[in-house]
């Protein structure tokens, strides 16, 4: 144990003195993936829930195929599939692309997490109140302003609980990262483990780091929980809340102040 | 032929992947109902035991998991059979798979048994031993039933990634659709084509039992009214 932690430690955390490796190679991944999967999502998603069948259904057929399929199977067609193909070999630019596997790697993750994200995306707008899109309409809001100011808002805030979900399957996804060479912290701990034959500590190291990572997002979208959805957080009314409203000077009356808060 | 007679193989590939995928769901199922159980014991020293397993396995990465067991489990029994003399038993990538991923999917399979027995009604079980059944056959007649309810659609997300989750077991080494796949497009030299035909076939499988689980779903809510909106 002491002896991989010794040789390896640099090399599980950040570099292995030639390039990114580690736990910082591990949080790239997430990050690059999670980001480009966000920003593609939230059109896809507005485009999955859209009355026009035109714009709804190539969404949905994406989303379909990219979830009914493993992440490991689509890494593969897109590192080794692809790049088998001369069509790619032959063009320059596709050529230089799909010979990195990382390139590979942060393409088949974006894809992947964009479709899972795009339909939790989607459900959350599905589920906005109705009253609060006729009122939109009724204030004579544009399609666009709509979703701008009232309906994205609203959903991407409702969605958080399901995307922090996402966010950490995809974290555990980027392990299979080393299939493409990508050296992130299973291929460190592969490489620790064919050096000193202590598998056990090698992968339990591994194990190990990966759980804490998970820990800190956690933690981290409990935080932005709970200042993002204060609004839909259960008022406490038994005790502080009642006693505040009878003080405050505008409720003369207290039936009307418990009306107001439950109303 | 356009599989170039890898047609056969590959249909083998997929029957290893489908049992693969069945027998850890087995394993998961029943080591899941234990992990309910023991979350929701009075005992404290089971219940963190069981709150232990379910955090550490689900905060970890199934393919470092796999990889983890699946030299541990074999290094494990070879200390084993040395202490006691007896010849090496070799593990199969296929015993080893369902047992890796049983172990790994029981801890979610925990998670969903144990939101869906709290939501049976209290007044369910209490009825149950108000007619002197037995606390298993309040389980098995009472709980069981009602719970199953509840717990389907998290039965069927766990079902659909544990699936796709099966993939990962090539890595290991078991002959199953993925590693016949990309045994083929090598020796064809027809790689995209071979890895598209096992993505294919994933996909027809996650298809069909989605078809199974909406079948599963209208079958344990009989009874159940839905308000119409």
């Amino acid at each position: 144990m002491i002896d991989i932690i010794q040789q390896f430690w640099r090399a599980f955390l950040w570099s292995d003195g030639y390039r990114m490796t580690g736990v910082a190679m591990t949080l790239w991944l997430l990050a690059v993936s999670i980001s480009f999967g966000f920003v593609l999502s939230v059109p896809l998603a507005v485009a999955r829930v859209s009355a026009h069948k035109c714009y709804a259904w190539p969404v949905w057929l994406f989303t379909y195929v990219f979830r009914g399929t493993p992440l490991y199977v689509q890494l593969l067609l897109f590192y080794s599939g692809l790049y088998s193909l001369d069509v790619v070999r032959d063009h320059q630019l596709l050529n230089a692309f799909f010979r990195d596997g990382l390139n590979c790697t942060l393409l088949s993750f974006a894809l992947n997490t964009c479709a899972y994200t795009t339909e939790i995306f989607a459900g959350a707008i599905k589920a906005t109140p109705h009253g609060e899109i006729e009122a939109g309409r009724a204030y004579g809001m544009t399609p666009f302003t709509l979703y701008r100011c009232v309906i994205l808002p609203s959903a991407l805030r409702r969605a958080l609980p399901a995307y922090s979900n996402e966010v950490i399957l995809m974290l555990h996804a980027t392990s299979v990262a080393f299939v493409a060479t990508v050296p992130d912290i299973l291929k460190i701990a592969r490489d620790a483990n064919s050096a000193t034959y202590d598998t056990f500590d090698a992968y339990g190291l591994a194990a190990l780091l990966y759980l804490c990572i998970s820990f800190i997002l956690v933690a981290l979208f409990r935080r932005a929980e709970w200042r993002l959805l204060a609004h839909l957080r259960p008022m406490n009314t038994e005790h502080d809340g009642h006693r505040q409203r009878d003080l405050s000077p505008s409720s003369k009356n207290k039936d009307v102040a418990n009306v107001q808060t439950h109303g | 032929m356009i599989l170039d007679g890898f047609g056969p193989l590959i249909l083998a590939g997929t029957w290893v992947t489908i049992e693969l995928a069945v027998l850890s769901l087995l394993v998961a199922f029943v080591i899941g109902l234990i992990g309910a159980g023991g979350k929701m014991s009075s005992n404290p020293l089971i219940k963190a035991i069981a709150t232990l397993y379910t955090t550490l396995i689900r905060g970890v990465p199934d393919l470092v998991l796999m990889l983890l067991i699946f030299y541990s489990l074999q290094i494990g029994m070879n200390n084993i059979t040395e202490a006691l003399h007896a010849p090496q038993i070799d593990l199969d990538p296929m015993t080893s798979g369902v047992l890796t991923l049983g172990f790994i999917y029981g801890a979610y399979f925990a998670e969903t048994f144990r939101g869906a027995f709290l939501s049976v009604p209290k007044g369910q079980i209490e009825a149950g031993i108000a007619y002197g059944l037995s606390s298993w056959q309040v389980f098995h007649r009472v709980q069981f039933p009602q719970m199953m309810r509840f717990a389907l659609p998290g039965i069927s997300n766990n079902w659909q990634v544990m699936l796709k989750a099966t993939a990962l077991v090539s890595i290991i080494g078991l002959a199953d659709v993925i590693k016949i796949a990309i045994d083929a497009g090598r020796s064809t030299y027809r790689v995209f084509f071979f890895t598209l035909v096992a993505a294919v076939v994933y996909l027809v499988l996650t298809t069909l039992s989605h078809v199974v689980l909406v079948w599963l779903e209208r079958h344990y809510s009989a009874g159940v009214r839905e308000a119409e909106l």
